[in-house]
């Protein structure tokens, strides 16, 4: 097999997962065996395509074989054990169920939304969710999920294996769920893959390569969610807004891998591809009327994409959206994040007082420190901004973090001495 | 005699290539286009973003359909297109409308926004 083909095989399997292990799952009503079952289909896959040809619809030939390879493991089990249980296996038909049942794109939908909605349960932390869904939907091996989180592979497997007897403890409807149900489950999937994305996009450093391949992936679950969903604002704002994010991401770090800050960054860089589709699927959502977090996110994201320079910058109109995002999801976090814009159209103090309103609440949060540090360095009270400075470094998370601030203590440091 | 070459592949494949592939792939694409754009021989060619980013008027008997997606129907033939440059979907939509108000009956237009563009013969 030449090498194209075997890149070819590796990007089809890829790209067939979800809509297979899901349909798997739903047969057997067993993650375990559902992924055991695609990998052995897998296995005969590299075989048999390479010598009779890829099949039409790479996705329905790896259900049928992957169910038949599910249905022998059930029968050897039984063998070893006892008699095999009727319940084990789905009432939607027996063997021989026509193919073409299993690549209707209605229960895809469904049944891919059920596999994104277990990995949310919400008994789950957040990083487990998010471990799951990266093994089970995408595939990802444990050994790639363990560098992303930074931990162990033996620590990372057991993690998973806890995760997984967790929802299988806890149950999943199979049946097919009505409108709230399924509005409910897009919510918490959509939530989910927007933790994924915040997972490799908030990665810096070190672990910034190992992490990339996670917002690629939930970009990926996105577009796979809103292809099943095609008339779902709240959706496609998810995705614009990721795609805006990602967008800049060659941008976001210089070579020592410190943190570039939007103002500064080389907006040459930025992927005009990822803009337009961001642009034009954030265009669509807005036509539906039914604003939501993820559009009002997504329009400030394409805010900071329309300004060619960033001085273009329509900051009033992201302060405006930010109000809206206010009114939506209230949270300290987006204060400070309207203020920021505030300090923009109406200069430090404005910002200032708008800041001050939120001390209490942030004050063990990296940013508002950061901030608030900055607004005084700006008004010349280097004091006081010296003392939010040192107070942001004891919080920083990362040390690119702390090395961003520690660039301002020298600009005060440098007008201290000069003004002595 | 003009010919157009529609492209068709697996999205969901294509999607997953890594960068590097997807531009080289590009870069190889463009390869073969050269000689055709500078004998004069070249016209527009675009690549279309993903299909989650269209949207699908369909014709009815009374107002046209708006609806979010691509073209799903096999019974319906690829038979034209149009390259159109607008401020934003609305203003496409609205042109769409019109084109369906002068060709009544049945169809659809599939609204894709173009994500890559180059106009080979002017260039060459």
């Amino acid at each position: 097999m030449s090498e194209v083909d075997s890149e070819w095989m590796g990007l089809t399997l890829t790209g067939a997962r979800p809509r297979a292990v899901a349909a798997l799952y739903r047969y057997f009503r067993d993650i375990d065996l559902a992924e055991e079952a695609f990998q052995e289909a897998c296995l005969r896959a590299l075989k048999s395509w390479p010598r009779n040809g890829p099949p039409r619809d790479p996705a329905a030939w790896l259900i049928l074989v992957g169910r038949n390879t599910g249905i022998d493991t059930l029968r050897r089990r039984a063998r070893q054990t006892v008699l095999p249980d009727e319940d084990q296996l789905s009432d939607t038909g027996d063997a021989e169920t026509n193919i073409a049942e299993q690549i209707d794109d209605s229960q895809y939908r469904d049944d891919i939304l059920r596999l994104l909605f277990v990995c949310c349960h919400p008994g789950l932390p957040a990083t487990q969710q998010i471990a799951l869904a990266l093994r089970i939907v995408s595939g990802l091996t444990v050994r790639q999920i363990a560098r992303a989180f930074l931990v162990g592979e033996a620590a990372m497997e057991q993690r998973i294996t806890r995760a997984k007897r967790r929802i299988a403890e806890a149950g999943v409807a199979f049946d097919t769920p009505d409108a709230v149900a399924r509005a409910e489950r897009l919510g918490a999937v959509a939530a989910m893959i927007y933790l994924v994305f915040n997972e490799g996009y908030s990665g810096a450093g070190e672990a910034r390569d190992e992490r990339q391949p996670l917002t690629s992936e939930a970009i990926r679950l996105a577009r796979l969610l809103l292809g099943l969903f095609p008339a779902e604002p709240e959706i496609m704002g998810l995705l614009a807004l990721m795609l805006l994010q990602e967008s800049r991401a060659a941008a976001r770090f210089d070579s020592e891998g410190s943190v570039v800050l939007l103002d500064d960054q080389d907006r040459t860089l930025w992927d005009r591809t990822k803009i337009a589709e961001g642009l034009a699927l954030l265009d669509k959502a807005i036509r539906h009327s039914r604003p939501g977090a993820y559009q009002v996110q997504a329009a400030i994201a394409a805010t900071h994409a329309r300004a060619e320079r960033p001085e273009d910058t329509d900051w009033r109109g992201i302060e405006l959206l930010y109000r809206t995002l206010e009114q939506m999801q209230p949270s300290p976090v987006v204060t400070l994040n309207r203020a920021v814009a505030v300090s923009r159209t109406d200069g430090p103090e404005a910002g200032l007082a708008l800041v001050d309103t939120l001390g209490a609440q942030l004050d063990s949060y990296f940013h508002f420190h950061g901030f608030r540090g900055w607004l005084l360095m700006e008004l010349g009270r280097d004091g006081e901004a010296r003392k939010a400075f040192d107070r942001a470094i004891a919080l920083a998370n990362t040390a690119a973090e702390a090395a961003h601030i520690r660039q301002h203590l020298d600009t005060i440091a440098g007008r201290t001495t000069r003004a002595s | 005699m003009l010919y157009a070459i529609l492209c068709y592949n697996d999205e969901a494949e294509v999607a997953a290539w890594p960068k590097n592939h997807d531009d080289k792939v590009m870069a190889d694409l463009m390869a073969v286009q050269k000689p055709m754009a500078e004998a004069g021989k070249l016209g527009p060619v675009a690549r279309l973003l993903p299909t989650t980013a269209a949207t699908t008027v369909r014709k009815t008997a009374g107002e046209p359909l708006v609806l979010d997606g691509p073209f799903a129907e096999t019974k319906e033939q690829f038979l034209g297109f149009y390259v159109v440059d607008c401020e934003n979907l609305e203003e496409v939509v609205q042109f769409v409308r019109e084109l369906c108000a002068a060709n009544p009956g049945s169809g659809s237009y599939e609204i894709r926004p173009v994500g890559f563009a180059s106009f080979g013969v002017e260039k060459a």
